[in-house]
Protein backbone atom coordinates (compact mmCIF):
# COMPACT_ATOMS: atom_id res chain seq x y z
CA UNK A 1 0.00 0.00 0.00
CA UNK A 2 0.85 3.22 -0.80
CA UNK A 3 0.70 5.11 2.37
CA UNK A 4 3.28 2.33 4.45
CA UNK A 5 5.85 3.50 1.86
CA UNK A 6 5.71 6.62 2.31
CA UNK A 7 5.62 6.43 5.91
CA UNK A 8 8.84 4.15 5.89
CA UNK A 9 10.27 6.29 3.75
CA UNK A 10 9.47 9.46 6.29
CA UNK A 11 10.63 7.11 8.84
CA UNK A 12 14.64 7.88 8.36
CA UNK A 13 14.01 11.12 7.64
CA UNK A 14 13.55 11.90 11.34
CA UNK A 15 11.12 12.98 13.77
CA UNK A 16 11.00 16.43 12.99
CA UNK A 17 9.71 16.25 9.30
CA UNK A 18 7.14 13.94 10.63
CA UNK A 19 5.88 16.47 13.07
CA UNK A 20 5.99 19.23 10.11
CA UNK A 21 3.71 16.79 7.88
CA UNK A 22 1.68 16.64 10.89
CA UNK A 23 1.17 20.79 11.72
CA UNK A 24 0.60 21.05 8.11
CA UNK A 25 -3.01 19.62 8.75
CA UNK A 26 -3.11 17.49 11.75
CA UNK A 27 -7.41 16.79 11.50
CA UNK A 28 -7.17 15.63 7.87
CA UNK A 29 -7.94 12.33 8.77
CA UNK A 30 -10.98 13.38 11.19
CA UNK A 31 -12.21 16.17 8.38
CA UNK A 32 -12.26 13.65 5.45
CA UNK A 33 -13.66 11.04 7.67
CA UNK A 34 -16.52 13.37 8.79
CA UNK A 35 -17.63 13.69 4.82
CA UNK A 36 -18.90 9.73 5.22
CA UNK A 37 -20.93 10.22 8.57
CA UNK A 38 -23.70 11.85 6.78
CA UNK A 39 -24.32 8.68 5.60
CA UNK A 40 -22.52 5.99 7.91
CA UNK A 41 -23.75 8.22 11.45
CA UNK A 42 -20.73 10.58 13.63
CA UNK A 43 -17.91 9.02 14.01
CA UNK A 44 -18.83 5.82 12.02
CA UNK A 45 -21.62 4.98 14.73
CA UNK A 46 -24.49 4.16 12.53
CA UNK A 47 -28.55 3.68 12.78
CA UNK A 48 -30.30 1.06 11.54
CA UNK A 49 -29.87 1.04 7.92
CA UNK A 50 -26.18 2.00 6.65
CA UNK A 51 -22.90 -0.01 7.74
CA UNK A 52 -21.39 1.16 11.13
CA UNK A 53 -17.64 1.73 10.24
CA UNK A 54 -16.06 2.59 13.55
CA UNK A 55 -13.72 0.27 15.13
CA UNK A 56 -13.78 -1.68 11.50
CA UNK A 57 -10.05 -2.83 11.24
CA UNK A 58 -8.69 -0.23 8.90
CA UNK A 59 -7.60 -3.21 6.48
CA UNK A 60 -10.61 -4.45 5.96
CA UNK A 61 -12.21 -0.92 5.25
CA UNK A 62 -9.79 -0.90 2.31
CA UNK A 63 -10.22 -4.40 1.03
CA UNK A 64 -13.98 -3.47 0.63
CA UNK A 65 -13.13 -0.16 -0.64
CA UNK A 66 -11.18 -1.23 -3.50
CA UNK A 67 -13.66 -4.04 -4.16
CA UNK A 68 -16.03 -1.13 -4.77
CA UNK A 69 -14.05 0.71 -6.64
CA UNK A 70 -12.87 -2.71 -8.98
CA UNK A 71 -17.01 -3.71 -9.15
CA UNK A 72 -15.96 -6.85 -7.41
CA UNK A 73 -18.25 -5.88 -4.62
CA UNK A 74 -21.87 -5.49 -6.27
CA UNK A 75 -23.25 -1.50 -5.04
CA UNK A 76 -25.98 0.64 -5.56
CA UNK A 77 -23.92 4.20 -4.76
CA UNK A 78 -20.25 3.06 -3.19
CA UNK A 79 -18.76 2.14 -6.41
CA UNK A 80 -19.50 5.78 -7.44
CA UNK A 81 -18.82 7.54 -3.99
CA UNK A 82 -15.16 5.85 -3.95
CA UNK A 83 -13.99 6.95 -6.99
CA UNK A 84 -14.05 10.38 -6.22
CA UNK A 85 -11.40 9.82 -3.14
CA UNK A 86 -7.42 9.35 -3.43
CA UNK A 87 -5.94 6.25 -2.38
CA UNK A 88 -4.59 8.23 0.18
CA UNK A 89 -7.88 9.79 1.11
CA UNK A 90 -9.10 6.24 1.88
CA UNK A 91 -6.50 5.12 3.62
CA UNK A 92 -6.41 8.16 6.18
CA UNK A 93 -10.42 7.50 6.42
CA UNK A 94 -9.81 3.80 7.30
CA UNK A 95 -7.36 4.28 9.77
CA UNK A 96 -9.60 7.44 11.17
CA UNK A 97 -12.56 5.05 11.84
CA UNK A 98 -10.65 1.67 12.82
CA UNK A 99 -9.31 3.63 15.60
CA UNK A 100 -13.09 5.34 16.56
CA UNK A 101 -14.38 2.99 19.96
CA UNK B 1 -0.11 12.62 4.94
CA UNK B 2 0.63 9.75 7.49
CA UNK B 3 -1.43 9.38 10.68
CA UNK B 4 -0.37 8.99 14.10
CA UNK B 5 -1.44 5.41 14.48
CA UNK B 6 0.63 4.95 11.22
CA UNK B 7 4.00 7.10 12.93
CA UNK B 8 3.59 5.17 16.10
CA UNK B 9 3.83 1.83 14.49
CA UNK B 10 6.55 2.66 11.95
CA UNK B 11 8.71 3.96 14.98
CA UNK B 12 7.76 1.30 17.71
CA UNK B 13 6.35 3.85 19.98
CA UNK B 14 3.93 2.68 22.64
CA UNK B 15 0.72 4.97 22.92
CA UNK B 16 1.72 6.91 26.16
CA UNK B 17 0.53 10.47 27.30
CA UNK B 18 3.88 11.08 28.39
CA UNK B 19 5.78 9.66 25.08
CA UNK B 20 3.40 11.65 22.88
CA UNK B 21 3.09 14.95 24.72
CA UNK B 22 7.05 15.29 24.26
CA UNK B 23 6.70 14.88 20.32
CA UNK B 24 5.85 18.54 18.73
CA UNK B 25 2.89 18.57 16.85
CA UNK B 26 1.59 15.52 18.12
CA UNK B 27 -0.39 16.20 21.52
CA UNK B 28 -2.93 18.27 20.11
CA UNK B 29 -3.49 15.89 16.80
CA UNK B 30 -6.94 14.97 18.15
CA UNK B 31 -9.09 18.14 19.29
CA UNK B 32 -9.06 21.24 19.30
CA UNK B 33 -8.31 23.99 22.03
CA UNK B 34 -10.28 26.89 20.64
CA UNK B 35 -11.99 29.53 22.59
CA UNK B 36 -14.84 31.64 21.29
CA UNK B 37 -18.55 32.09 20.63
CA UNK B 38 -19.66 30.61 18.24
CA UNK B 39 -23.54 32.13 17.07
CA UNK B 40 -25.34 29.68 14.38
CA UNK B 41 -28.24 31.16 12.45
CA UNK B 42 -30.67 28.55 11.67
CA UNK B 43 -31.18 24.90 12.71
CA UNK B 44 -31.76 23.03 9.56
CA UNK B 45 -29.52 20.91 7.92
CA UNK B 46 -26.74 23.06 7.72
CA UNK B 47 -26.71 25.05 11.01
CA UNK B 48 -27.48 22.11 13.16
CA UNK B 49 -24.59 19.99 11.91
CA UNK B 50 -22.55 22.91 12.73
CA UNK B 51 -23.63 23.75 16.18
CA UNK B 52 -23.32 20.09 17.07
CA UNK B 53 -19.86 19.32 15.30
CA UNK B 54 -18.27 23.15 16.36
CA UNK B 55 -19.01 21.51 20.61
CA UNK B 56 -17.74 18.12 19.54
CA UNK B 57 -14.32 18.57 17.78
CA UNK B 58 -13.50 21.36 20.39
CA UNK B 59 -14.29 18.99 23.15
CA UNK B 60 -16.67 21.90 24.71
CA UNK B 61 -14.10 24.44 24.50
CA UNK B 62 -16.38 26.87 22.24
CA UNK B 63 -19.57 27.94 23.18
CA UNK B 64 -22.16 27.89 20.37
CA UNK B 65 -25.81 29.50 20.76
CA UNK B 66 -28.09 27.82 18.06
CA UNK B 67 -31.03 30.38 17.03
CA UNK B 68 -33.89 28.73 15.53
CA UNK B 69 -37.38 29.91 14.63
CA UNK B 70 -39.07 27.02 15.03
CA UNK B 71 -39.23 24.60 18.28
CA UNK B 72 -38.18 21.62 16.25
CA UNK B 73 -36.35 20.16 13.27
CA UNK B 74 -38.98 19.35 10.20
CA UNK B 75 -37.21 17.67 7.34
CA UNK B 76 -37.96 18.80 3.63
CA UNK B 77 -36.29 15.26 2.48
CA UNK B 78 -38.64 12.55 3.06
CA UNK B 79 -41.51 15.34 3.40
CA UNK B 80 -42.98 14.35 -0.27
CA UNK B 81 -43.47 11.32 1.19
CA UNK B 82 -45.87 13.02 3.46
CA UNK B 83 -47.55 14.92 1.05
CA UNK B 84 -47.75 11.52 -1.23
CA UNK B 85 -49.57 9.69 2.29
CA UNK B 86 -46.91 7.25 2.71
CA UNK B 87 -45.52 9.43 5.89
CA UNK B 88 -46.55 11.10 8.58
CA UNK B 89 -44.99 14.78 9.97
CA UNK B 90 -44.24 13.16 13.24
CA UNK B 91 -41.67 10.69 11.06
CA UNK B 92 -39.59 13.64 9.39
CA UNK B 93 -39.44 16.02 13.07
CA UNK B 94 -36.95 15.84 15.47
CA UNK B 95 -36.32 17.58 18.54
CA UNK B 96 -33.53 19.71 19.29
CA UNK B 97 -33.18 18.24 23.05
CA UNK B 98 -30.33 16.06 22.15
CA UNK B 99 -28.12 19.66 20.92
CA UNK B 100 -29.05 21.43 23.74
CA UNK B 101 -28.49 18.06 26.53
CA UNK B 102 -26.08 16.61 25.41
CA UNK B 103 -23.59 18.78 23.17
CA UNK B 104 -24.18 21.84 25.56
CA UNK B 105 -25.55 24.05 22.65
CA UNK B 106 -27.33 26.81 24.09
CA UNK B 107 -30.71 26.22 21.62
CA UNK B 108 -32.87 29.99 21.22
CA UNK B 109 -36.00 29.54 19.78
CA UNK B 110 -35.83 32.90 18.51
CA UNK B 111 -35.44 35.27 15.04
CA UNK B 112 -32.36 37.03 13.83
CA UNK B 113 -33.71 40.00 12.68
CA UNK B 114 -29.93 41.85 11.76
CA UNK B 115 -26.64 41.06 11.33
CA UNK B 116 -23.67 43.72 11.87
CA UNK B 117 -20.54 41.83 10.98
CA UNK B 118 -18.54 44.97 12.08
CA UNK B 119 -19.69 44.94 15.83
CA UNK B 120 -19.81 41.23 15.56
CA UNK B 121 -23.35 40.84 16.89
CA UNK B 122 -26.63 39.98 15.57
CA UNK B 123 -30.16 41.50 16.77
CA UNK B 124 -32.96 38.86 17.73
CA UNK B 125 -37.21 39.37 18.07
CA UNK B 126 -36.91 38.12 21.49
CA UNK B 127 -33.35 38.09 23.33
CA UNK B 128 -31.59 41.89 22.36
CA UNK B 129 -28.35 41.64 20.76
CA UNK B 130 -25.98 38.59 20.97
CA UNK B 131 -21.97 39.12 20.22
CA UNK B 132 -19.99 36.67 18.54
CA UNK B 133 -16.48 35.96 17.75
CA UNK B 134 -17.65 34.14 14.21
CA UNK B 135 -21.10 33.61 13.23
CA UNK B 136 -22.37 30.68 11.35
CA UNK B 137 -25.70 31.83 8.98
CA UNK B 138 -27.65 28.50 7.37
CA UNK B 139 -30.62 30.70 6.51
CA UNK B 140 -31.91 28.12 3.38
CA UNK B 141 -33.72 29.64 0.93
CA UNK B 142 -36.74 32.96 1.45
CA UNK B 143 -39.37 33.26 -1.55
CA UNK B 144 -38.16 36.34 -3.83
CA UNK B 145 -41.27 39.30 -3.04
CA UNK B 146 -43.09 40.35 -6.11
CA UNK B 147 -41.63 37.63 -8.19
CA UNK B 148 -45.10 36.19 -9.31
CA UNK B 149 -47.83 38.71 -9.33
CA UNK B 150 -50.68 37.92 -6.81
CA UNK B 151 -48.83 35.31 -4.73
CA UNK B 152 -48.09 37.43 -2.31
CA UNK B 153 -49.97 37.03 0.65
CA UNK B 154 -52.09 33.79 -0.96
CA UNK B 155 -49.79 30.94 0.52
CA UNK B 156 -52.93 29.43 1.98
CA UNK B 157 -54.56 28.95 -1.28
CA UNK B 158 -51.70 28.29 -3.37
CA UNK B 159 -48.93 26.47 -1.18
CA UNK B 160 -45.43 26.28 -2.02
CA UNK B 161 -44.82 23.12 0.22
CA UNK B 162 -40.73 24.15 -0.51
CA UNK B 163 -39.93 24.63 3.48
CA UNK B 164 -41.26 21.83 4.98
CA UNK B 165 -43.74 22.14 7.99
CA UNK B 166 -47.56 23.64 8.11
CA UNK B 167 -47.68 24.36 4.40
CA UNK B 168 -46.57 20.37 3.92
CA UNK B 169 -49.61 19.38 5.85
CA UNK B 170 -51.61 22.16 3.58
CA UNK B 171 -50.94 20.68 0.06
CA UNK B 172 -51.32 17.20 1.80
CA UNK B 173 -54.82 18.50 2.81
CA UNK B 174 -55.64 19.38 -0.51
CA UNK B 175 -54.37 17.12 -2.45
CA UNK B 176 -56.89 14.90 0.41
CA UNK B 177 -59.81 17.30 -0.78
CA UNK B 178 -59.40 17.63 -4.33
CA UNK B 179 -62.24 15.09 -6.18
CA UNK B 180 -61.24 12.21 -8.53
CA UNK B 181 -60.54 14.07 -12.09
CA UNK B 182 -58.96 17.03 -10.39
CA UNK B 183 -56.11 18.36 -11.68
CA UNK B 184 -52.88 18.78 -9.52
CA UNK B 185 -50.75 21.91 -11.15
CA UNK B 186 -46.83 22.79 -9.99
CA UNK B 187 -44.74 25.19 -11.58
CA UNK B 188 -41.16 24.32 -11.05
CA UNK B 189 -38.62 28.25 -11.29
CA UNK B 190 -35.64 28.01 -13.24
CA UNK B 191 -32.45 26.48 -11.67
CA UNK B 192 -30.82 26.89 -9.09
CA UNK B 193 -33.72 25.99 -6.45
CA UNK B 194 -33.47 24.30 -3.69
CA UNK B 195 -33.32 20.58 -3.89
CA UNK B 196 -32.72 19.79 -7.74
CA UNK B 197 -35.18 16.33 -7.84
CA UNK B 198 -37.57 17.82 -4.85
CA UNK B 199 -40.29 18.52 -7.85
CA UNK B 200 -40.13 15.65 -9.88
CA UNK B 201 -40.19 13.34 -7.23
CA UNK B 202 -42.89 15.12 -5.76
CA UNK B 203 -44.84 14.94 -9.43
CA UNK B 204 -44.65 11.31 -9.07
CA UNK B 205 -45.20 10.89 -5.17
CA UNK B 206 -48.56 12.68 -5.95
CA UNK B 207 -49.61 10.58 -9.00
CA UNK B 208 -48.74 7.35 -6.75
CA UNK B 209 -51.40 8.50 -4.29
CA UNK B 210 -54.30 9.40 -7.23
CA UNK B 211 -53.38 6.27 -9.38
CA UNK B 212 -54.61 4.74 -6.28
CA UNK B 213 -57.23 7.23 -4.98
CA UNK B 214 -58.38 9.12 -7.87
CA UNK B 215 -56.95 7.77 -10.94
CA UNK B 216 -59.34 10.00 -13.34
CA UNK B 217 -57.06 12.80 -11.92
CA UNK B 218 -53.66 14.31 -13.41
CA UNK B 219 -50.40 16.05 -12.39
CA UNK B 220 -49.61 19.13 -14.52
CA UNK B 221 -46.14 19.74 -14.23
CA UNK B 222 -45.07 23.06 -15.01
CA UNK B 223 -41.30 23.78 -15.72
CA UNK B 224 -39.65 27.02 -16.64
CA UNK B 225 -36.47 25.20 -17.22
CA UNK B 226 -35.90 23.46 -20.65
CA UNK B 227 -35.56 20.22 -19.24
CA UNK B 228 -36.21 18.29 -16.06
CA UNK B 229 -32.87 18.89 -13.98
CA UNK B 230 -31.85 16.13 -11.93
CA UNK B 231 -31.51 12.63 -12.89
CA UNK B 232 -33.49 13.60 -16.48
CA UNK B 233 -33.73 9.69 -17.56
CA UNK B 234 -34.77 8.04 -14.81
CA UNK B 235 -37.39 10.71 -14.08
CA UNK B 236 -38.65 10.71 -17.76
CA UNK B 237 -38.86 6.71 -17.49
CA UNK B 238 -41.10 7.38 -13.96
CA UNK B 239 -43.21 9.76 -15.96
CA UNK B 240 -43.94 7.30 -18.60
CA UNK B 241 -44.96 4.99 -16.22
CA UNK B 242 -47.50 6.91 -14.80
CA UNK B 243 -49.13 7.24 -18.62
CA UNK B 244 -51.62 10.10 -18.96
CA UNK B 245 -51.75 10.94 -15.06
CA UNK B 246 -48.21 13.06 -15.60
CA UNK B 247 -48.12 15.88 -18.05
CA UNK B 248 -44.65 17.49 -17.83
CA UNK B 249 -44.32 20.50 -19.63
CA UNK B 250 -40.70 22.15 -20.36
CA UNK B 251 -40.43 25.97 -20.79
CA UNK B 252 -43.45 27.07 -18.76
CA UNK B 253 -42.85 30.29 -16.79
CA UNK B 254 -44.74 31.17 -13.91
CA UNK B 255 -45.47 35.04 -14.35
CA UNK B 256 -48.55 35.34 -12.57
CA UNK B 257 -51.40 33.67 -10.38
CA UNK B 258 -55.21 34.61 -9.55
CA UNK B 259 -55.32 32.80 -6.64
CA UNK B 260 -58.83 32.62 -6.01
CA UNK B 261 -59.90 30.23 -9.03
CA UNK B 262 -56.15 28.92 -8.69
CA UNK B 263 -55.09 29.81 -12.06
CA UNK B 264 -51.97 29.73 -13.42
CA UNK B 265 -50.61 32.73 -15.36
CA UNK B 266 -47.79 31.32 -18.31
CA UNK B 267 -46.44 33.41 -20.98
CA UNK B 268 -48.33 31.98 -23.43
CA UNK B 269 -50.97 30.40 -22.13
CA UNK B 270 -53.39 30.28 -18.42
CA UNK B 271 -53.84 26.98 -16.67
CA UNK B 272 -56.59 26.40 -14.15
CA UNK B 273 -55.95 23.81 -11.74
CA UNK B 274 -58.22 22.20 -8.73
CA UNK B 275 -54.37 22.13 -6.46
CA UNK B 276 -52.04 24.67 -7.54
CA UNK B 277 -48.41 24.10 -6.17
CA UNK B 278 -46.28 26.74 -6.84
CA UNK B 279 -42.37 26.82 -6.01
CA UNK B 280 -41.39 30.34 -6.00
CA UNK B 281 -38.02 32.21 -7.76
CA UNK B 282 -36.34 31.86 -4.24
CA UNK B 283 -32.86 33.22 -3.15
CA UNK B 284 -30.42 32.95 -0.35
CA UNK B 285 -32.70 33.06 2.74
CA UNK B 286 -33.49 37.02 3.92
CA UNK B 287 -30.92 37.51 6.85
CA UNK B 288 -28.24 37.15 4.25
CA UNK B 289 -29.97 38.93 2.14
CA UNK B 290 -30.88 42.12 4.16
CA UNK B 291 -27.03 42.08 5.59
CA UNK B 292 -25.36 43.28 2.74
CA UNK B 293 -23.55 40.46 2.39
CA UNK B 294 -21.92 39.89 -1.29
CA UNK B 295 -24.40 38.46 -3.81
CA UNK B 296 -24.09 36.67 -7.03
CA UNK B 297 -27.01 36.92 -9.61
CA UNK B 298 -28.51 39.13 -6.34
CA UNK B 299 -29.56 36.06 -5.27
CA UNK B 300 -26.64 33.92 -3.58
CA UNK B 301 -23.99 34.43 -1.19
CA UNK B 302 -20.57 34.41 -2.23
CA UNK B 303 -18.34 31.97 -0.05
CA UNK B 304 -14.83 31.86 0.01
CA UNK B 305 -15.07 28.16 0.29
CA UNK B 306 -11.72 27.20 2.18
CA UNK B 307 -13.56 28.88 5.56
CA UNK B 308 -17.27 29.37 4.08
CA UNK B 309 -16.74 33.02 4.74
CA UNK B 310 -19.27 35.25 2.85
CA UNK B 311 -16.48 37.25 0.59
CA UNK B 312 -14.83 40.31 1.83
CA UNK B 313 -16.51 39.67 5.21
CA UNK B 314 -14.43 37.88 7.96
CA UNK B 315 -16.44 36.40 10.91
CA UNK B 316 -19.32 35.73 9.03
CA UNK B 317 -19.57 31.55 7.67
CA UNK B 318 -22.45 31.18 5.34
CA UNK B 319 -23.60 27.56 4.51
CA UNK B 320 -26.08 25.58 2.51
CA UNK B 321 -29.22 26.69 -0.13
CA UNK B 322 -28.16 30.38 0.57
CA UNK B 323 -24.26 30.50 -1.31
CA UNK B 324 -23.57 30.41 -4.88
CA UNK B 325 -22.76 27.16 -5.33
CA UNK B 326 -19.49 25.58 -6.72
CA UNK B 327 -19.94 24.03 -10.22
CA UNK B 328 -22.20 21.33 -10.33
CA UNK B 329 -22.96 21.33 -6.60
CA UNK B 330 -26.66 21.12 -5.63
CA UNK B 331 -28.65 22.77 -3.26
CA UNK B 332 -29.43 20.05 -0.80
CA UNK B 333 -29.50 19.13 3.00
CA UNK B 334 -26.70 16.20 2.01
CA UNK B 335 -24.50 18.78 1.03
CA UNK B 336 -25.02 21.72 3.69
CA UNK B 337 -24.42 19.06 6.51
CA UNK B 338 -20.91 18.79 4.41
CA UNK B 339 -20.69 22.71 4.14
CA UNK B 340 -21.41 22.54 8.20
CA UNK B 341 -18.40 20.08 8.40
CA UNK B 342 -16.04 22.49 5.96
CA UNK B 343 -16.90 25.35 8.47
CA UNK B 344 -16.37 23.66 11.55
CA UNK B 345 -13.38 23.00 11.17
CA UNK B 346 -12.47 25.93 9.84
CA UNK B 347 -13.58 28.24 12.20
CA UNK B 348 -11.98 25.65 15.01
CA UNK B 349 -8.45 26.47 13.19
CA UNK B 350 -9.19 30.24 12.84
CA UNK B 351 -9.74 30.70 16.92
CA UNK B 352 -6.69 28.89 17.05
CA UNK B 353 -4.88 31.30 14.78
CA UNK B 354 -4.30 29.01 12.21
CA UNK B 355 -5.05 28.57 8.67
CA UNK B 356 -8.15 26.26 7.53
CA UNK B 357 -7.81 22.56 5.90
CA UNK B 358 -6.19 23.52 2.65
CA UNK B 359 -7.58 20.52 1.32
CA UNK B 360 -11.50 19.99 2.16
CA UNK B 361 -13.34 17.58 0.38
CA UNK B 362 -17.46 17.35 0.05
CA UNK B 363 -19.75 15.07 -1.26
CA UNK B 364 -23.27 14.59 -2.17
CA UNK B 365 -26.18 11.55 -2.46
CA UNK B 366 -29.72 12.67 -3.14
CA UNK B 367 -32.32 10.01 -2.88
CA UNK B 368 -35.98 10.22 -5.19
CA UNK B 369 -38.45 7.97 -4.86
CA UNK B 370 -40.46 7.63 -8.06
CA UNK B 371 -43.28 5.39 -5.93
CA UNK B 372 -43.95 3.79 -2.88
CA UNK B 373 -41.60 1.08 -3.07
CA UNK B 374 -38.96 2.69 -5.88
CA UNK B 375 -36.00 4.99 -5.57
CA UNK B 376 -33.16 6.40 -7.93
CA UNK B 377 -30.29 8.74 -6.24
CA UNK B 378 -27.45 11.08 -7.27
CA UNK B 379 -23.90 10.99 -6.09
CA UNK B 380 -21.07 13.46 -6.72
CA UNK B 381 -17.50 14.08 -4.90
CA UNK B 382 -15.90 17.37 -5.05
CA UNK B 383 -12.01 17.96 -4.46
CA UNK B 384 -10.96 21.01 -3.57
CA UNK B 385 -9.10 22.62 -6.57
CA UNK B 386 -7.04 25.54 -5.33
CA UNK B 387 -6.24 26.87 -8.86
CA UNK B 388 -9.70 27.75 -9.58
CA UNK B 389 -10.44 28.08 -5.80
CA UNK B 390 -13.74 26.20 -5.38
CA UNK B 391 -14.54 22.61 -4.82
CA UNK B 392 -15.03 20.34 -8.14
CA UNK B 393 -16.35 17.68 -9.43
CA UNK B 394 -13.99 14.88 -9.50
CA UNK B 395 -14.41 13.07 -13.14
CA UNK B 396 -15.01 9.58 -13.41
CA UNK B 397 -16.94 9.56 -10.04
CA UNK B 398 -20.57 9.61 -8.67
CA UNK B 399 -23.56 9.49 -10.82
CA UNK B 400 -27.22 7.55 -11.15
CA UNK B 401 -29.06 5.05 -10.25
CA UNK B 402 -28.92 2.46 -13.24
CA UNK B 403 -32.64 1.54 -12.67
CA UNK B 404 -35.46 2.58 -10.15
CA UNK B 405 -35.08 -0.05 -7.51
CA UNK B 406 -36.02 -1.38 -4.05
CA UNK B 407 -33.15 -1.70 -3.00
CA UNK B 408 -32.35 1.96 -2.55
CA UNK B 409 -35.22 2.61 -0.83
CA UNK B 410 -34.01 1.09 2.22
CA UNK B 411 -30.94 2.64 1.40
CA UNK B 412 -32.88 5.96 1.48
CA UNK B 413 -34.76 5.65 4.88
CA UNK B 414 -31.38 4.48 6.44
CA UNK B 415 -29.50 7.85 4.61
CA UNK B 416 -32.50 9.72 6.56
CA UNK B 417 -32.25 8.35 9.63
CA UNK B 418 -28.42 8.61 9.89
CA UNK B 419 -28.20 12.10 8.61
CA UNK B 420 -30.67 13.13 11.36
CA UNK B 421 -28.92 11.43 14.02
CA UNK B 422 -25.51 12.86 12.91
CA UNK B 423 -27.25 16.75 12.85
CA UNK B 424 -29.10 16.27 15.73
CA UNK B 425 -28.57 12.50 17.89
Amino acid sequence: MKIRIAVAMLAVTGVGGIAQAQDADPNLARNLAATCATCHGTNGHSLKGMDSLAGEPAEKLMEKLADFRSGDKPATIMHQIVKGYTDEQLSLISDWFAAQK
Amino acid sequence: MINRRDFLRTMGIAAGGTTLAGISGLASASGSAAKGHIVVVGGGFGGATAAKYLRMWSNGSVEVTLIERNTQFISCPISNLVIGGLQQMDDISVSYDNLRDKWGVKVLTDEVTALDPDKRTVATAKHGTIGYDRVVLSPGIDFIPGAIAGLEGNQELIPHAWKAGPQTVLLRKQLEDMADGGVFAMTIPRAPYRCPPGPYERACLVANYLREAKPKSKVLVLDANDEIQSKKALFTKAFESYGALIEYVPGSKLEAVDAASRTAKLEFDDVQADVLNVIPPMRAGNIATQAGLPLINERWVEVEWLSMEAKGVPGVHVLGDAIFPAPTMPKSGHMANQHAKLAAAAILNLLEGKAPSATPVVMNTCYSFVDGKNVIHVASVHQYDAEKQQPMPVEGAGGVSLVANELEAKTAMGWARNIWADMLA
